[in-house]
């Protein structure tokens, strides 16, 4: 079983040199430690920043540079600013190559829900609505089971949805999916983790062909 | 005699009125109008209703407009880390609309443009699509979102001039240029403010034109919702 810097590397493997990258918070923003040697990526902020920089050390801090997580943060090479509608038109028109984000349902058909539970304090979509209405290319950082250890993929998601039929891939502690006409087709096993475990966990229609082997990384 | 520049922050918002609608620039509280939203309070209007991706933090930003009771209506996109704001939202006191960020913009260049609506993927599907039309491209299902009409936009760039030509910095740009096109009055605070002419025209990033008045600002705050840093041992 993975934990989440696990998720995170193995979610770096599917980065590819000259990406521009969206991630979001959480486990997506980990991914930025393991991108693979030897290729370059550039990180997209939906708050207007191209070419996402390390944290900065302490006497660089900068009240006007932050990332959408509002965290401090530098430039890099080659990096560029711009506005909040250029840096939607850049998502929507499908310049930005690959978008990872995080999730509370994931549905077998790629519908999404990340952002509201009913009865709870609402605090709004962010840019997660477009993001994942435009984005070509959608993977899906998340736990496989909530705390009650109720799966989170689904056959249909229960909670209010962010968009439809969006996502690609999912990335759990227990595996890698592809999304499929026929439902969540499992691609590898987390290191000691079963494919009858993960039939078990998983609500959504699952697509087990051959030998799932064990991911590696 | 072409000159936007008035005196101070109280000059610029003198004929702001109860009821308006008002768009604030800012993403978190980068970028955002700290002397007019102070002069706001200070004027102590009311029913105002407030476009701003963000409402701020219980005492910073637009939160100290909500500790006032100033404000009716929220229209953002996320509204997280405001114990106030939530208090008002649950008890019926704020009417709040929340719509996707990238929504959000466009509605704001929308109007700066002069077309009247966009057709945007975002919230097809959701309830954000709930009684909007919709319409088919290549395959694709948009909805029809309208361009903003407010009343004034409140503003912050980097620097200034006279004439009300713009810069703004890093990040802190997010909202600012679009807001600043979509107001039918524009009053900008700049950190720094120089005589028409001072700036280079290739470096403006709005155009005076948008802007109707322009006050150099005082005691910036600028704080930080999140000081993330690394130490000098890492790479």
């Amino acid at each position: 079983m993975l934990d989440k810097f696990g998720i995170a590397k193995r979610i770096a493997k599917e980065l590819k040199d000259g990406y521009y990258v969206n991630l979001g918070i959480g486990i997506p923003t980990l991914v930025a430690n393991y991108v693979p040697e030897g290729i370059e990526v550039v990180l997209q902020s939906e708050n207007g920043l191209l070419g996402i920089g390390p944290f900065p050390y302490t006497d660089e801090v900068d009240p006007d540079l932050i990332n959408a997580g509002k965290q401090t943060v530098t430039t890099t090479k080659g990096s560029s600013f711009f506005d909040s509608a250029m840096s939607f038109g850049m998502i929507r028109c499908g310049r930005v190559d690959l978008t990872v984000l995080g999730a509370m349902e994931v549905a077998d058909n790629g519908d999404i829900a990340n952002w509201k539970i009913p009865g709870k304090m609402v605090k709004g979509m962010g840019g997660a609505m477009d993001l994942v209405a435009a984005a070509k290319n959608i993977i899906v950082a998340m736990q496989h089971v909530d705390k009650h250890g109720n799966s989170k993929l689904l056959q249909q998601c229960t909670l209010p949805i962010t968009g439809l039929g969006c996502v690609k891939k999912v990335v759990t502690e227990l595996g890698v999916f592809d999304v499929t006409p026929e439902g969540f087709k499992l691609l590898e096993r987390a290191p000691g983790v079963t494919v009858d475990y993960i039939r078990e966990k998983t609500q959504g229609r699952l697509v087990v062909t051959g030998e799932i082997p064990e991911m590696n990384f | 005699m072409l000159n936007k520049l008035v005196n101070n922050a109280d000059e610029a918002v003198r004929d702001i009125p109860d009821g308006a609608v008002l768009l604030l620039g800012g993403f978190g509280l980068c970028g955002i109008p700290e002397n007019l939203i102070s002069a706001l309070v200070r004027k102590g209007i009311k029913n105002l209703t407030c476009i701003s991706n963000n409402a701020g933090v219980d005492d910073f930003g637009i939160g100290l407009m909500l500790q006032t009771r100033q404000v009716k209506k929220m229209i953002s996109s996320y509204v997280g880390e405001n114990a106030e704001f939530e208090r008002q939202l649950l008890s019926g006191e704020l009417e709040v609309e929340l719509i996707p960020q990238g929504t959000l913009a466009t509605r704001c260049l929308a109007a700066g443009y002069g077309m009247p609506a966009i057709f945007t993927p975002a919230g097809v599907g959701t309830e954000v699509a709930d009684g909007k039309e919709m319409r088919d491209f290549n395959g694709k299902t948009y909805l029809l979102e309208s361009a903003f009409e407010a009343d004034f936009a409140l503003v912050k760039a980097w620097k200034g001039d006279t004439h009300g030509n713009l810069i703004f910095r890093a990040t802190a740009r997010n909202f600012n240029p679009l807001m600043a096109m979509a107001g039918k009055i524009t009053i900008a605070e700049v950190e720094e403010l120089v005589p028409a002419g001072a700036l280079d025209p290739d470096q403006i990033h709005t155009p005076g034109i948008y802007v109707n008045r322009i006050f150099k600002g005082s005691n910036y705050e600028k704080r930080i919702e999140q000081i993330t840093t690394r130490n000098k041992q890492e790479n």
